[in-house]
């Protein structure tokens, strides 16, 4: 388990409204898990409370990255434990650059004190931007001001690539792409696959996972997993349609 | 001399104004000025919170009691503040006073010399081009309440420098003046006039700074602009005196016939700081942009006094300042655009932004329009608010702590502003100022 995100018997709720109800799901280092499920069933605010949101409170629960407990810390400090949240709605910040905004991320990241190599650092964010096909006077933007939804979910996948989590759960990295920023955000993805790092993609539609292949497919429903399998499990329900979750997995 | 130094001495002291005045004997016009300015003063009762021009200003702690001139900075201190203003290093000019004093003169190119450019000390230019100064000098009336720190301001005006774009001369790089306090208790006045002949483009880059963070002092600036015909002038004030300073700005423009004219007030220092700036348009088509940046900490007052005169048709002008306050802090935004009947076709606006980064700051906002063409566009807003939690919650998901992220986010509320400042250095000098700011909060 010191090789996991390892989530267990978590209710949380915003407000008074009960959202996750006893959510468990372990997501081994190296692998992707996908989780789908219809709106309002708790997919986003799972990604938020991992992410220490303070909007939403815990009633009970663990979430441990390599073994270490997250629930309750600050976000800042969570994201330095190693987890990475892609936004839905990014927000935009005026006046921040794209280049200062992932630069003071990575010198939160760096000892006290310890120097900044600038040189090495536009020379990894050029290569990373180049990847992603993102031009680069984009470093001297205003992070995601004025951007369209393709642009925006590209920044989001450059500030993954760049701060190097050990788990990156992606909320719908897909919603308001067109199937050229699916492709390129998919690449850079699948670019970062590989033993040192788990993904978790939340997605509403199978779409996504055609690019990015899953390990495992998780249906959600009602705050919680109904059903889990490989990746055609992600077909089967593209096939059947969620009204095959709620009638069949979700009174199981 | 014995009964002079028995005389309570200082700023306030009839002797001691009267004693520096008599240096200029053979200006009689500067006498006269210095003496109507001492008058005035004297008339003048000190301002209060119920006159509607010092509404929300802290005014009764205003005091202009135990500030005197300063004598000038020995060899060694000047060399050392020399050195300290070399901010711009594509300067046409520069000019450095230290307690009123004029320490470094500046030196022009050849070509700036051959085509009539005037960058010298007030106190020079008093001597050499009376006609030049009778003309444009304190020639503006000040309408947003400081007449009495004007008057005390003309009292012993001295100190400060005289710019002159001829006609057709475009100057690329800013002239550049510093302004430094250096002893306790130190009063100084210093004033900038500024005169672009038609179709003159000229840069200006003012500094007004303390030796030391916490340096006393009371400080009564004045700035005259006069931009002609077709005109382009641009000015970057920077307001950084210690922190124990009462500071007072009383800012007049006039704008000409297509006149563009951009200027952005940036306020970190003093205790105390008020500025007035009022701009007259009396030129059709004439464009102007002012715009305002500060970071208040501690238990500053920033006073900020604007008006924006349209007394001719067809032009423009645009008005944005935001203010970040930490602390106990408070600014004061009052915004007048006054539209006169034959300005028609008038475009105005007005913004005042504030971001509140503690519970204890407070700012207040007073936009206002006074409109008497019918053929305008006008507009006026204010907001007062505090970081958006959504963009708070954005970056410390990055792993970027708490403290960090806000100054971020207030830092890049300000940028819209030091994006006008249109001069790279100079832009970086003040946002490294404005970060030293959130560091010493």
């Amino acid at each position: 388990m010191s090789d996991s995100l390892v989530i267990n018997n978590l209710h949380a709720s915003i407000g008074d409204r009960p959202i996750l109800k006893d959510f468990s799901l372990t997501v081994p280092k190296g692998e992707v898990h996908a989780i789908m499920g219809p709106n309002g069933t708790g997919k986003s605010t799972l990604s938020k409370v991992l992410a220490g949101h303070p909007d939403y409170s815990v009633q009970s629960g663990e979430a441990f990255l390599d073994g270490e407990q997250i629930i309750g810390l600050e976000p800042d400090v969570i994201a330095r434990a190693g987890l990475f949240l892609a936004f839905q709605y990014p927000s935009e910040i005026p006046g921040v650059t794209i280049a200062n905004f992932i630069r003071a991320a990575i010198v939160a990241r760096q000892a006290k004190g310890a120097p900044f190599d600038a040189k090495a650092y536009y020379a990894e964010l050029y290569a990373k931007m180049d990847a992603l096909k993102m031009d680069r006077k984009f470093t001297g933007r205003f992070v995601n001001e004025g951007f369209s939804g393709g642009e925006k979910k590209r920044c989001e996948i450059l500030q993954l690539m760049m701060l190097k989590p050990k788990y990156a759960v992606l909320d719908e990295t897909d919603s308001g792409l067109d199937i050229d920023a699916l492709r390129i955000v998919s690449e850079g993805v699948n670019a970062m696959r590989g033993p040192d790092t788990g993904f978790l993609v939340i997605t509403h539609y199978q779409r996504l996972l055609e690019y990015i292949v899953p390990d495992r497919v998780h249906i959600m429903w009602d705050g919680r997993i109904v059903h889990s399998g490989g990746k055609e499990v992600a077909l089967e329900l593209e096939a059947k349609g969620y009204d095959w979750v709620k009638t069949e997995l979700a009174s199981a | 001399m014995n009964a002079v130094a028995s005389a309570p001495a200082g700023v306030l002291d009839v002797a001691q104004q009267s004693a520096e005045t008599a240096h200029y004997r053979a200006q009689d016009w500067f006498v006269v000025l210095r003496q109507q300015g001492w008058h005035t003063f004297q008339s003048l009762p000190m301002p209060t919170r119920d006159n509607e021009k010092w509404r929300f200003s802290d005014a009764r702690s205003l005091s202009l009691d135990g500030y005197a001139p300063a004598p000038a900075p020995t060899a060694a201190q000047a060399a050392d503040l020399i050195a300290r203003s070399r901010l711009i290093s594509d300067a046409a000019g520069l000019i450095v006073h230290v307690d009123g004093h004029c320490i470094l003169k500046p030196t022009l190119s050849a070509e700036l010399v051959a085509q009539g450019v005037v960058f010298e000390s007030l106190e020079d230019a008093v001597r050499t081009r009376p006609a030049l100064l009778q003309e444009h000098l304190l020639k503006h009336p000040v309408l947003l309440g400081s007449d009495k720190f004007a008057a005390l301001h003309r009292a012993w005006l001295r100190a400060g420098y005289v710019l002159h774009v001829p006609k057709g001369v475009e100057v690329k790089q800013p002239f550049v003046s510093v302004t430094w306090t250096l002893t306790d208790d130190v009063a100084v006045f210093p004033h900038a006039l500024i005169i672009a002949d038609e179709r003159a483009v000229a840069d200006i880059h003012d500094f007004h700074l303390s030796a030391k963070a916490d340096q006393r002092a009371l400080a009564i600036s004045a700035v005259d602009i006069h931009a002609g015909t077709g005109s382009q002038v641009r000015r970057l004030a920077v307001q950084a005196w210690g922190s124990a300073t009462q500071s007072f700005q009383v800012d007049n423009t006039c704008g000409g016939r297509d006149a563009l004219i951009s200027s952005v007030n940036a306020a970190v220092g003093s205790r105390r700081a008020r500025l007035e700036n009022c701009v007259r348009i009396d030129g059709e088509g004439a464009d102007v942009r002012l715009y305002g940046i500060s970071v208040a900490t501690g238990e500053q007052e920033f006073d900020q006094r604007t008006l924006q005169i349209h007394a001719a048709g067809h032009a423009k002008s645009d008005l944005l300042f935001k203010n970040a306050l930490l602390g106990k802090a408070r600014t004061i935004f009052s915004g007048l655009i006054k539209v006169a009947p034959e300005a028609q076709r008038t475009d105005a606006y007005q913004t005042n932004r504030n971001l509140l980064l503690s519970p204890d700051a407070e700012a207040d906002s007073l936009p206002g329009l006074e409109i008497e063409a019918n053929d305008v566009k006008c507009s006026h807003g204010a907001t007062t608010g505090q970081i958006d939690p959504a963009e708070l919650f954005y970056l410390r998901a990055r792993g970027i702590p708490l403290a960090v992220a806000q100054e971020l986010l207030a830092q890049g509320f300000l940028e819209e502003v030091l994006a006008k400042v249109g001069h790279e250095q100079a832009a970086a000098a003040v946002r490294e100022m404005l970060r030293l700011k959130f560091h010493q909060a």
